[in-house]
């Protein structure tokens, strides 16, 4: 039997519980044997982000709008898988910079700003009431729900529903109560609430069990499994129509949701808490990245089950679809499942509230409180002795404000709409710290200006599109605001902003907000500079990883604060035992006697500045530090000076490390060219070498027969005749040499004088047969000529082009068949090339022998006898010139036997005709 | 008995040249155009001197000498190198492998003819 004392009693039992364990996990934090050092834990508290939004929105979206749900766990999840490095980053500067908040985050990258704290701070806590707000509705829905068992009514909000009066109300003052327990039992918000996240981490192991159980008894006992239950869904027309593809909600929506969400998972203060403030390992991190997303799936796996069973179950329609997950097992009469479903979703609301009023209150306290009473000089704070009392008691205070702002939205607009609705305005709200969040880790640049500016236009965009007209839609504004515009201008619709329109709601305002948001942070990042604190903090942040340890801040302090001093001031705000030992810690690990120590120097005044920062907040733990330090915080143009010796000092060793790269590139390239210099004087000596030898040949024939001549005067006609023959040729030959070496030579330094025309080849080839014709008759040569009636013009030298034509006429005349000598000229053209071939029928050219024969000296094979007759350059000149004419020349086998020389050369195209050659 | 002679070139008007002017000077003479027909000759009959060139196809003219030198049947050859390559080194290693004399072209035909006479003795 449920009634309303035992369901009052469980609930109550069940805070007991959590905080048994919190307290456990405090105690065993104190004793140094942490409970939740482990990544398990830490995944586990990571899944507050399932609030009683899944537990039992989830399943309500589901059965209104299909698998977009989904969309909200598909973002953190890519954001832990594929994204760690961002979190990774966070945490780390995070823990060096001991943040304690979101607010404190980007208050403290963007030069430890208290305006910038605020900001976040405000858009903060009235961008997570609606959420809030939600689990208020939640749990009071439930609770009522629970209340009338065993019938089903849907309980209103503003009528009382039980004996208590107002259940939302007394929900709300209760965990309003139990989070001052929790969270503000003593003042050490960077501390880690290690029994909180124990608590948290129970809470979620109980939502997923609770749900779990659900799902698993829709689906097995009340179905055959999920087979038997989506075979019956599918006969349903109202599901069936939820899964037809134009029913699936727009893909915008799918993208925006999922953006969005990616956005929530780090930029809600109670993620940004658990994941980040109340992180002990950054170890843990590599677990969690796969455990939560695995949470996430394990948690969703029987969302769709308990929905089509819910509608098929309550086919009227009077059931709410969010109240799924705890009416089925009431019409079931499943007592204890109830109550199970109903203390799940307790557990998912409360780990929701406690963690974001405490993130929140934490915010509100530092960023917004202090700095304002600390500027207020009158209330002479600085010098109030115990600052701690104070402090918890602000934040007791922020703690029931911002539940008690939670529960005025709900009773506002809490009817109007589904859970996921409301909680999609709080997401929109968070995503709006992402860009400064992600600017400020990645990218130097971004100023304070730029982020104010940037997150000012987002929060005023996303109020103006997504929560003021739910204002006006509940009845409090008038509704005209929405449907005309403001002042009836129809470009200013909240939902179709600018003429926009199209678009879901939040699509809308997710697009316009981030829009003006990323716009302005970019835009008046680019036009405005950074003061000297703002530098130094982005450098710290953006390269977190390169930085030792945390030394960049005590350079901003030039300290000539006495210990006592600093003492004084950190024992008012953060008590005399912690300040006692940390400073014994501190002295310990440097090795300094705490007693002599008289004048703190800037390191010990950064140390204090950070010890306070985990406490009040960067932003006014530099003030108050500030206060204590005697000769002045470090000068603008002082800063700036170390930042600019220390970026020349970098300018230098990287301009240092260029010049060793380019002097051993350039090493490299003189030995390079030295190796190719003696290749080429190594190649010069032999050509000098084989020059020598070739011109001293025909000399020494010359010279012999010349003395023969001289010395024999009575000689026979006959054979005075042939040796005079002989000096002639070999004078000849030798002539021949020369003019060939100087032409080679010429061509080789570029400086041979070409005469480049217009060529008719054909002409040319007539006139190199009729030079070589005396040759061929003398050796009895039978000659093939086959050109065609017209031969496309090329331009070249005629001069050279005629040597090189006659060059190897000789030389196939020299190596053709001794007793049937045949040489064949033919030539050819296409419409881009012109090939002249000369063939013989000789021994031909070896393989090995047809890439090296076109070099200088390097002759055919060697026959006895020929020599006179070829210089070894021939060939080489031959190439020359066909390569200069911008042609090439190779030899093949002929198609018989004997060698193929042919050459190629580009045509002139046709277009005017030429002028005669030369 | 008529002293022999082999003249070695691949040159055949250079091979002319000397050919008339040894055989002038007295001696009996054979040609050979290439390293190997060299190596042939001189087992086929072993003169008493060669005119040996370095530049020759086949086996060059290094080659042959080391050959001729290392048959001890062949220890009376007398070998004069000619070459066209005027550097010391050329020289040098020509009379490292054991040429008796060495003759850079173009030459003196007298001091061709009087080389040969030095190593064979003048002849009437």
């Amino acid at each position: 039997m449920l009634d309303g004392l035992l369901i009052l009693f469980a609930s109550f039992a069940y805070l007991c519980l959590l905080f048994a364990i919190a307290y456990y996990g405090d105690k065993r934090a104190d004793e140094g044997r942490s409970l939740i050092n482990n990544p398990y834990v830490y995944a586990l508290s990571i899944a507050v982000y399932c609030t009683s939004w899944t537990f039992y929105g989830s399943v309500g979206r589901a059965a209104s709008s299909g698998i977009d749900f989904l969309a909200i766990y598909i973002g953190p999840t890519l954001t832990f898988i594929l994204w760690w490095v961002l979190l990774a980053k966070i945490i780390r500067i995070s823990k060096a910079h001991r943040i304690t908040s979101i607010a404190d985050f980007i208050a403290s990258r963007y030069g430890k700003s208290t305006l910038m704290g605020g900001l976040v701070t405000v858009i903060a806590v009235v961008g997570i009431m609606p959420y809030i707000s939600l689990q208020l509705k939640a749990v009071s829905t439930s609770f009522g729900l629970l209340l009338r068992y065993p019938e089903i009514v849907m309980p209103h909000a503003h009528e009382p529903t039980s004996f208590l009066g107002d259940t939302s109300l007394v929900l709300a003052l209760g965990l309003a109560a139990f989070a001052i327990l929790f969270g503000t039992r003593h003042i050490d918000a960077s501390e880690h609430h290690e029994g909180l996240v124990a608590a948290v981490a129970f809470e979620s192991i109980i939502k997923l069990v609770a749900f779990l159980a659900v799902g698993v008894f829709v689906t097995f006992a009340l179905y055959d499994g999920f087979g038997d239950l989506f075979a019956r869904a599918a006969q349903h027309p109202d599901i069936t129509q939820l899964f037809t593809a134009g029913n699936m909600g727009s893909y915008g929506q799918w993208v925006t949701l999922t953006i969005l969400s990616m956005a929530a998972i780090v930029c809600l203060p109670r993620q940004f808490q658990v994941t980040v403030v109340e992180n002990v390992n950054e170890g843990h991190l590599r677990k969690a990245v796969w455990l939560f997303p695995l949470y996430l799936l394990a948690i969703n796996i029987f969302v769709l089950p308990i929905a089509f069973a819910g509608i098929m179950h309550f086919p009227s329609g009077e059931v709410h679809a969010d109240t799924f997950v705890l009416t089925i097992p009431m019409a079931e009469r499943q007592e204890a499942l109830a109550l199970l479903a109903y203390i799940g979703g307790l557990s998912a609301a409360t780990a929701m509230v406690i963690f974001a009023t405490i993130a929140l209150s934490t915010m509100v306290c530092n960023d917004l409180v202090m700095p304002v009473l600390l500027r207020l000089t009158w209330l002479r704070l600085t010098e109030r002795g115990d600052l701690t009392r104070l402090l918890l008691a602000i934040r007791r205070g922020s703690i029931v404000l911002v539940i008690l702002l939670g529960y005025t939205y709900y009773s506002f607009i809490g009817e109007s709409y589904a859970l996921v609705t409301i909680g999609l305005v709080s997401f929109a709200a968070a995503a709006q710290f992402a860009p400064a969040i992600i600017g400020g880790i990645f990218w130097k640049g971004a100023t304070h200006s730029g982020a104010l500016t940037g997150l000012s236009l987002g929060f005023l965009l996303w109020a103006y599109t997504l929560l003021l007209p739910s204002f006006a839609r509940s009845g409090w504004l008038p509704i005209s605001f929405v449907e005309e515009g403001l002042f009836g201008l129809a470009s200013l619709k909240p939902y179709a902003l600018f003429g926009l329109e199209g678009l879901d709601h939040l699509s809308h305002s997710f697009f316009w907000s981030m829009l003006f948001n990323i716009g302005g942070l970019i835009g008046v990042s680019l036009l405005t500079g950074q003061s000297a604190i703002e530098r130094v903090q982005a450098s710290l942040f953006v390269d977190v990883f390169r930085h030792s340890s945390d030394q960049g801040g005590s350079r901003l302090w030039r300290g000539t604060a006495t210990v006592a001093d600093l003492r004084g001031l950190l024992v008012r705000f953060i008590g005399q035992g912690r300040t006692d030992r940390a400073f014994a810690d501190y002295a310990h690990e440097r090795g300094l006697d705490l007693a002599q120590l008289k004048e703190a120097d800037a390191d010990l005044v950064s140390f204090a500045e950070r010890l306070m920062a985990g406490t009040i907040g960067a932003a006014s733990a530099r003030v108050m530090v500030g206060s204590v330090v005697k000769g002045e915080v470090v000068g603008i143009d002082e800063v700036m000076k170390i930042l600019d010796e220390t970026s020349q000092v970098i300018e230098y060793s990287h301009q240092l490390e260029q010049k060793s790269r380019e002097l051993e590139r350039a090493s490299a390239e003189l030995r390079a060219a030295n190796e190719r210099l003696q290749e080429l004087d190594r190649l010069k000596d032999d050509f000098l070498t084989i020059v020598s030898h070739e011109l001293r040949t025909p000399l020494t024939s010359i010279r012999s027969f010349s003395e023969i001549l001289q010395d024999n005067e009575d000689l026979g006609q006959a054979e005075r005749r042939k040796f005079l023959d002989i000096i002639i040729k070999e004078s000849e030959r030798l002539t021949r040499l020369i003019g060939q070496i100087l032409d080679l030579a010429k061509m080789e330094a570029g400086r041979m004088d070409w005469r480049m025309t217009d060529v008719d080849p054909k002409t040319v080839i007539d006139d190199a047969l009729a030079a070589t014709s005396g040759l061929m008759t003398e050796r009895g040569i039978r000659l093939d000529v086959e050109l065609p009636k017209h031969l496309p013009r090329i331009h070249a030298d005629r001069d050279r082009l005629m040597q090189v034509i006659v060059n190897l006429i000789s030389n196939a005349v020299h190596f053709c068949d001794d007793r049937a000598g045949r040489v064949q000229v033919a030539a050819a053209a296409d419409h881009s090339e012109l090939r002249i071939q000369v063939v013989d029928n000789g021994p031909g050219v070896p393989r090995s022998l047809r890439s090296t024969i076109f070099e200088k000296f390097r002759q055919g094979p060697d026959i006895a006898g020929a020599k006179p007759e070829g210089t070894g350059l021939g060939l080489s000149i031959c190439r020359q010139i066909v390569e200069h004419f911008g042609g090439r020349i190779w030899v093949d086998d002929a198609p018989e036997s004997g060698a193929r020389f042919t050459f190629s050369l580009p045509c002139v195209p046709a277009r005017a005709p030429a002028t005669a050659a030369s | 008995m008529t002293q022999s002679v082999l003249v070695v070139d691949d040159e055949p008007n250079i091979v002319l040249s000397l050919e008339f002017l040894i055989e002038q000077a007295g001696y009996e003479v054979r040609v050979a155009y290439d390293g190997e027909a060299a190596l042939k000759a001189i087992e086929d009959y072993t003169p008493d001197l060669v005119l040996l060139d370095v530049m020759i196809p086949k086996l060059d003219g290094y080659d042959v000498c080391r050959r001729i030198r290392a048959n001890p049947d062949w220890n009376g050859v007398r070998i004069i190198m000619l070459t066209a390559k005027g550097r010391d080194v050329e020289r040098e290693k020509g009379i490292a492998l054991g040429a008796d004399d060495y003759i850079t072209k173009p030459f003196s035909t007298r001091d061709v003819v009087d080389r040969v006479n030095r190593f064979l003795g003048p002849r009437a």
